[in-house]
Order: C-alpha cells, then structure tokens, then sequence
C-alpha cells in the first residue's frame, strides 16, 4: 500500500488554532475514522487537508499528484435551480451504477423535488463517485435513513477496496465501527 | 416588416432575444439577476459620456459596463449582497441621468436608452450582435459546466485545483459586454426584461438545466417576435411593449 498522506503535530483553525497537535497517515485502500466530541475540530482538519483552513503549526505531506474529493456538512444551494440528479453526478465525473434502488428511479428529477435524504444521498454519491484518490467525507450519514446508512456502509468499503482512501468524520459510533479500518478520536486538544 | 429599415432591427433584436436569456440563466444561477439592471445602467452612462465628448456612444457604453466588469471583484467583500450591483445601477442611472438633462446633444439618446427604441439599429449595430452572439454563446458553452460545479460543490472546485476568478471575473465581463451592447440597441428595461424573464419562468418549470436553457430561450424569443410586431403595428417603443408582454406572460405561467 502506499501513503496518500501524512499529518504531522498539525495545529490547524481559521482565525485562530482550534485543534490540537493531530498526527495521522492513511495508506490507499484504508478507511480512517475521525470521530471525538463538538468543537475539537474534526471538520477544520479536513479543512486543513484541502488548504481551506489555516495550518498554524505541524506539517502535511500529500502524494504527488493526489486527487481529492471532499464532502461537507454543506447543502448544495439547490433550491429553485432546474438541475437533475444526472446533470449533478455529471458536474463531478460520478457515474450513476451502483445507486441504490431508491434513489436509481429518481436520478432524471429535479434535485429540489426530492426528499431531504434522496438530495443528501445524491449530493454525496456526487462525491463519492467523482474521479480520486483520497474521499474526506463529514458527516456522511446525517439525513440518512437505516438503507441509506446500510447502502453507504457498503458502498465504502468497495471503494476502499478499488484502491481509495478515506477519512471520514462521524458521530454515528455505529456507523464509524461498521467502515473504519481504524479510528481516531479526538480530545479536547490532543489526540489518542 | 420585411422593409430593410424593419428587418436589420428585427434581426438585431432577435440575436439579442436568443443571447439575453441564456445570459440570465448564468446570471440567475449565480443570484446575480440584479447585475442586469447594474450594467445596463452603467452602459448608459458610458454612451452618453462618449456622445458628449464626441465618441461613438456603443464604445463608452461597452467600455463603462466592462471597466464595472473587471473592478466588481475587487470591491465584492466591501459589497456583498448584491450592494455593489445596487450602487452600479444607482450610480449609472444618475450620471445618465444628469448628462441628459444638461447636454442637448445628449438629451435624444438618452430617451432612446431608457424608452427602449429598438428601430435605430442598422447593419453596424446588427455585425456588433452577430459577433456577440457567436462570441456569447461560445464563452457561455465553455464556462457552464465551471459555473455550476462552482455554485454547486465550490470546496470541490477549488481543492480540484480549478481557479475560481478567472471563470468568475471572465463571466462578469462577458455579461456587462453583452449587456452593455444589448442597452445600446433595445433600451436598459428592454434588455432587463429579457435576461430577467424568461430565466426566472424557466427555472419554476424546467426538468433539468438543460431543459432550463431551452425553455428561456423559446420563451424569450416567442415574447419578443410579439413584441416586435406589435409595437410596430401600434406605433409605440418597443421595450416597454416587450416588457409588458413578458410580464404578462409571467403572470400567467406563474
């Protein structure tokens, strides 16, 4: 296996630093849970990953070359725009295969006539099929039902094992336990 | 109608009503409709401008819109939320305003810009839309899939390595170049209309985007080819006809 990335005693925030020290690798293949209570700063350190958050100390190596792709707790502003569920996939290169059945019926509708989940579901999978080498998905099970977690639970570990890394941050225990290869909880500044 | 001096402003307009809507639909992804109105005002202001210091008025138009254009980055922090269009538009209608009133020389285009006379159009004004057209049309087809994967996933747009101002800032200039020509041959409410309209009664109803972009397009040139023929056959300006034609029909579909 080969690393994808390598976060080294890295303080990351906006304004100011809003995590501790954070040491993690992950290897291609691997799917690394980041889970620990609000407010320790999980979601800055994906940030911190893409360059959208300020690193204040510490260092990060990526892979030449890396792809990624990230989710956010962010709902994609949707609302009164006329873009289907295929015209969404096509703007990050995913494909439609592998959808479940709930959602394969609804993939020519309009995004914003869908349910809450079904958007979710579509704007992850959006994500998760589009072209990369390193997933950083936040919070991926929030408006999910129990197939919609089922569905994503599996579908992780497929793309895990078709070479991608993953981190995932969570607060669904059940869910983190199910598709992590490993986990890392933070602490209120500080790693375990 | 079929006279040349109808049929180089109703072919003039017509490659405006096919180019405003899909403009307004790129405008209206972006919330930035009020732009329209911003630039066309502007673009006012600059022809009048131009005509009083003794230039061709569509260079200053063109040139004050594009100069609101390239600078409406650069003040978008001090200005969010649409406050920097709202200053554009007040700015621009007062300049156009004054210059009006006070410049003789002034006064007659000034009607035209804000009545909306499309008839003044000739074979110089309807070559300038021709190349708008193509030139539109391209810029639109090769920056749409970026502005909507901007607006859609922007954290996925930028950490893919894909810049966001040049996409953005190359937009703003296409649309107050386009916008600015189109106030130059249709008046400031008459390309208003047109960008405004059509878009916003495509997105209630379309399917997808692409079914979206046609849509405005059909209804934006069904409503102009009405309203061309009858204020020609009612004698009366041509934007205002056109912009009570497209509000009624966004009244009724509405």
């Amino acid at each position: 296996m080969s690393q994808l990335i390598h976060l080294e005693q890295v303080v990351a925030g906006w304004q100011q630093p809003a995590t501790g020290p954070v040491d993690l690798s992950l290897e291609a293949g691997e799917v690394l849970g980041l889970t620990g209570p609000n407010g320790v700063g999980k979601s800055t350190v994906l940030a911190a990953m893409t360059g959208r958050a300020r690193v204040f100390s510490g260092r990060i190596e990526q892979r030449p070359g890396l792809r990624l792709a990230l989710q956010t707790q962010d709902v994609p502003p949707v609302d009164g725009l006329p873009l289907s569920g295929r015209e969404l996939l096509a703007l990050t290169g995913a494909g439609a295969a592998g959808l479940p059945p709930w959602l394969a019926g609804r993939i020519d509708d309009r995004l914003d006539r869908l349910s809450g989940g079904q958007r979710h579901y579509l704007a992850l999978w959006a994500i998760l099929q589009a072209p990369a080498d390193l997933v950083l998905l936040d919070e991926p099970t929030n408006n999910l039902d129990a197939a919609g977690v089922g569905h994503l639970t599996a579908h992780l570990r497929e793309r895990a094992a078709a070479g991608a890394g993953m981190i995932v941050v969570s607060h669904d225990a059940a869910f983190v336990e199910a598709v992590c290869d490993r986990i890392i909880v933070l602490g209120a500044r500080d790693v375990e | 109608m079929w006279n040349e001096l109808f049929l180089l402003p109703f072919l003039t307009g017509l490659g405006l009503a096919v180019l405003l809507p899909l403009l307004g639909c790129y405008l209206r992804l972006r919330d930035e409709w009020l732009a329209a109105l911003a630039y066309s005002h502007v673009a006012a202001a600059g022809a009048l401008l131009a005509l009083v210091a003794g230039l061709a008025p569509v260079i200053g138009g063109l040139a004050a819109a594009g100069l609101a254009g390239v600078t409406k980055r650069f003040f978008a922090h001090r200005l969010a939320g649409g406050a920097s269009y709202a200053m554009l538009l007040l700015g621009g209608w007062s300049v156009a305003v004054l210059i009006a009133a006070n410049q003789p020389l002034a006064e007659r285009l000034g009607h035209a810009l804000f009545d909306g006379q499309l008839y003044f159009a000739g074979s110089e004004q309807l070559a300038q839309v021709c190349a708008a057209v193509v030139v539109g049309l391209s810029f639109l087809r090769l920056l749409s899939g970026r502005l909507l994967l901007a607006h859609v996933y922007p954290d996925f747009f930028r950490i893919r390595g894909l810049r966001a101002w040049p996409i953005e800032s190359g937009f703003d200039v296409l649309a107050a170049l386009l916008l600015a020509l189109a106030t130059m041959n249709m008046g400031v409410m008459g390309a208003f209309s047109l960008v405004f309209i059509p878009p916003w009664l495509a997105f209630r109803r379309a399917r997808n985007w692409r079914n979206g972009l046609w849509l405005a397009l059909l209804i934006g040139v069904v409503a102009y080819l009405a309203a061309f023929l009858a204020a020609l056959g009612l004698d009366q300006p041509f934007g205002p006809i056109l912009a009570l034609l497209l509000i009624s029909l966004g009244l009724v579909i509405a």
